[in-house]
């Protein structure tokens, strides 16, 4: 990677400044992730396969990857929804709801947490009314659903939103024209071509839902079988000092988490060619 | 979310829309996604400074003054203080070396850069604890020098270093790189040396971008929470963050303190909009083409 | 079909952009709306097709009270400055958009819109383009697409946007030559909007010249430049020498065309 052939001969700092961003992404990132990986290397394949295909494990991944799935999605909806509400119509406080659109970026993921847990749960504002239905929301997997929508709603918006501003209005002027009704419009000429983003926002909220821990633990409960999603599983191994163990569940998910990342940015560059 | 700032400064002017939907449709739409954000982000935000607030101003009071409360703040601030600047100079060095020069592997590294974002904040913590642990590669070496880094303040600020590492990276390099290099060479031409360049010609024009990426990083070092818990062991008053002390009074059921805490940390996510927003409407208005004299409206 | 604009009047905020215009425009005839940029042009062009809507004035097609009709109903064939062509279709599917997206009773088959797509491409000289997409196609391919793509509908008026305003000099004359054929061809009643005056004396039946949200003159080419009605008219004119301009106009409109093919 350090094959150096300069865009440009004048400005200096090459040298310095690659060195600098190479020492630093190993130190911080590289050499300690690697070495989680040479560290599941000491289990040996049985002790691996067993850990991470623990009936409680595997329960964890159906609700991971069950409710990430489903929130993903919901945030597709709805998130396509915000992103278009905000970019066409206008609105008394459309500034606010945009800027609140980031809530979940800056919003520490336990103060999340907490607070949904004080609404959704039994006597909280939104939850009593939900009781006399039948539905419960706080330590139930859909609890754990409603934390990975909220973390997971802006990556949706921030991707779509840019794509719908630069849609040149006369692409619906002329379909228009041609005499193509509103719905014709959207569905033909519209959401063919914000696809790719919508696809890459929900990937991005997915793969963030896989990975979240903080909203989550304290809405979810936390019941074996039931309620557990990976990340805490980690935890809870390491909490009874099972290195091993929590090494090789953590794999699985680097590796899927992994697998992501290379889907989005294929995805990415996708869009980016239409 | 990466390159909000080199998109601001480069988004097309203002279109009219003649062709939209009926006026129903726009209603429903709008109430659609008001009603969705609503019950999704208004509603608990607003449900931490009620729960906090539940007991009096007294109470809030009683729980911010606490001495764990203290020390929590202070080892919030503290690592955040750590970890930003030196995010920072990796960001500006990193979208240096990216944006103004060519080299095979570039995309590798800006995924490898991105990395730390795809990764689970559990999994961020557990690699520390892997490498400097009690039953750690490095571990046994440390602890025969009696450096404890796992269950204290170093393993904290690199948890946390690790979580907010892309967030000033990924705002400059597409910022740096829409702005090509005409203006570093004209001014090396002038006769400036690479620091003159950097900070009179460089800086002046990514200091929204920076800001910006800065914000967010902090943001996200103050209010880390899965990595930061794998690695601190909760430890009252020494190595309690913020939101880790919020963990440690809502499992207690003193919920009107861990909502106190928590406020605090909420209001720091709405001071940091309030910023972002302030800085994207700068950056915005920067970009902006200066109107020519006598220029027709049509 | 014939075109009415009847007390026409549009602003934009503080900007007038058309002050109380009326104007027929015959069936069949091709006529250049001509003017400085500002001058209104563009937006009774975009009212007359319905993607604008006027603050006051009536719009009617063949005497029919058209004002209050959607631009999906109007039958009106819209050709845009910057093209406006579907980057996710190809030029076969571009072309049949419109066809595809009727109710299901008056939609053609799929072997009637086939053909008549091919008839279209062979129309504007792209028959061997049709599976190619629009980033694939130089300006004046997509041009010609877009004018195929607006014709595919059958529709009653012809309106084009600055049609060669986006491409090059020597593209645009051929281009312009080519609309005026076609033009004797198909013989819709067609509608351009341009601001230069060469152009509009070269195609067109009736130039209509705009200034100030207003109507300065409408006349053939030959009267608004032997009778400018107003001193705009004249100074807009002013450096045109027409006799050439006629005599080039006879000499292109006979001579047999020619479209280089990467046009």
């Amino acid at each position: 990677m350090t094959t150096i052939t300069r865009k440009s001969n004048v400005l200096p700092g090459f040298g310095l400044t690659l060195g600098f961003t190479l020492f630093y992404l190993s130190v911080i990132v590289l050499i300690p992730l690697s070495a989680t990986f040479l560290r599941s290397a000491s289990l040996t394949w049985p002790e691996f396969w067993d850990t991470v295909t623990n009936a409680r494990v595997v329960a964890s991944y159906k609700l991971s990857f069950g409710a990430s799935t489903l929130a993903a999605l919901i945030n597709g909806v709805f998130g396509f929804i915000v992103a278009w509400v905000l970019v066409r119509y206008s609105f008394p406080g459309k500034k606010l709801v945009d800027a609140l659109v980031d809530l979940p970026f800056a919003l520490p993921t336990a103060v999340a947490g907490i607070a949904l847990t004080a609404v959704y749960a039994k006597n909280g504002w939104i939850g009593s009314l939900l009781e006399p239905h039948g539905i419960k929301v706080a330590f139930t997997p859909l609890g754990v659903l409603l934390a990975l929508i909220f973390i997971g709603l802006p990556f949706v918006v921030r991707t779509i939103q840019p794509v719908l501003e630069d849609l040149e209005a006369e692409i619906e002027e002329a379909a228009a024209s041609l005499g193509a009704n509103r719905l014709q419009t959207f569905f033909r000429v519209i959401l063919p071509t914000v696809f790719p983003a919508l696809l890459t926002g929900v990937a991005m909220a997915f793969a963030r839902a896989l990975g979240e821990y903080g909203s989550v633990v304290f809405i979810s409960g936390n019941m074996p079988m039931k309620t557990e999603i990976t990340p805490l599983m980690i935890i809870t191994k390491l909490e009874q000092y099972d290195y091993a163990g929590a090494t090789a569940i953590a794999v699985v998910m680097l590796v899927i988490s992994f697998a992501l990342l290379l889907g989005i940015n294929l995805l990415q560059a996708w869009s980016a060619r239409r | 979310m990466a390159g909000t700032i080199s998109r601001l400064q480069h988004a097309g002017g203002h279109r009219r829309l003649t062709v939209t939907e009926p006026l129903p449709v726009r209603l429903l739409l709008i109430a659609v996604a008001l009603l969705f954000l609503g019950l999704v982000l208004v509603v608990p935000l607003a449900a931490v400074f009620s729960e906090a607030l539940r007991k009096g101003a007294a109470a809030y009071g009683a729980a911010l003054v606490d001495p764990d409360a203290i020390a929590a703040i202070k080892l919030t601030l503290l690592t955040a203080v750590i970890a930003v600047p030196l995010n920072l100079v990796f960001g500006v060095a990193a979208s240096w070396a990216i944006a103004k020069f060519h080299f095979r592997g570039k995309n590798l590294l800006i995924t490898l850069i991105d990395l730390p974002f795809a990764v689970s904040p559990v999994i961020s913590g557990l690699i520390y604890v892997l490498l400097f642990g009690a039953h750690g590669w490095i571990g046994p070496w440390l602890q025969e020098r009696d450096i404890q880094i796992i269950f204290a303040v170093p393993g904290i600020v690199l948890a946390t270093i690790f979580v907010t590492f892309p967030f000033v990276a990924r705002e400059l390099i597409p910022l740096m790189e829409s702005q090509g290099t005409d203006e570093e060479e004209s001014a090396m031409v002038l006769g400036a040396n690479g620091w003159q360049t950097f900070f009179r010609v460089t800086l002046p024009n990514i200091k929204w971008g920076l800001l910006y990426g800065v914000i967010l990083c902090n943001a996200r070092a103050m209010g880390e929470f899965g990595a930061v818990s794998v690695v601190s062991g909760h430890i009252r008053g020494l190595t309690n963050t913020m939101p880790l002390h919020v963990e440690i009074l809502y499992n207690e059921y003193n919920f009107v303190a861990a909502f106190a805490v928590a406020s605090l940390l909420a209001a720091l996510a709405l001071l940091t909009l309030v910023i972002k927003n302030i800085i994207e409407w700068k950056a915005h208005r920067d970009a902006a083409p200066q109107p020519e004299h006598g220029e027709n409206p049509a | 079909m014939s075109i009415q604009a009847k007390n026409i009047t549009k602003t934009f905020g503080s900007f007038v952009a058309l002050n109380n215009v009326s104007i027929d425009f015959p069936s069949g005839q091709l006529v250049a709306l001509l003017g400085p940029s500002g001058s209104g042009k563009t937006t009774l062009l975009r009212i007359i097709s319905g993607l604008e809507a006027a603050d006051g004035g009536s719009i009617y097609f063949d005497g029919e009270d058209a004002t209050n009709r959607n631009a999906k109903d109007r039958r009106v064939g819209f050709v845009f400055q910057h093209y406006a062509l579907f980057r996710h279709m190809s030029v076969f599917d571009n072309i049949a958009f419109g066809l595809t997206v009727k109710p299901r009773r008056d939609r053609p088959s799929k072997a009637d819109i086939r053909d008549r797509v091919f008839s279209l491409l062979k129309l504007v000289q792209l028959d061997w383009l049709a599976h190619r997409y629009p980033s694939q196609l130089s300006g004046g391919q997509r041009q010609r697409v877009a004018l195929a793509r607006a014709l595919a509908v059958e529709p009653k008026v012809l309106l084009l946007d600055e049609p060669f305003g986006a491409l090059d000099a020597k593209v645009r004359k051929e281009l312009r030559r080519w609309l005026r054929r076609l033009h004797d061809e198909i013989h819709v009643t067609s509608v351009f909007v341009t601001h230069d005056v060469e152009e509009a004396l070269e195609v067109a039946d009736v130039i209509v010249v705009m200034n100030n949200g207003g109507i300065e003159q409408i006349g053939t080419p030959e009267e608004v430049c032997s009778r400018p009605a107003t001193p705009f008219v004249r100074d807009f004119l002013s450096d045109v020498d027409l006799p050439a301009v006629q005599d080039r106009r006879q000499r292109e409109l006979a001579a047999p065309i020619q479209l280089a093919s990467p046009v």
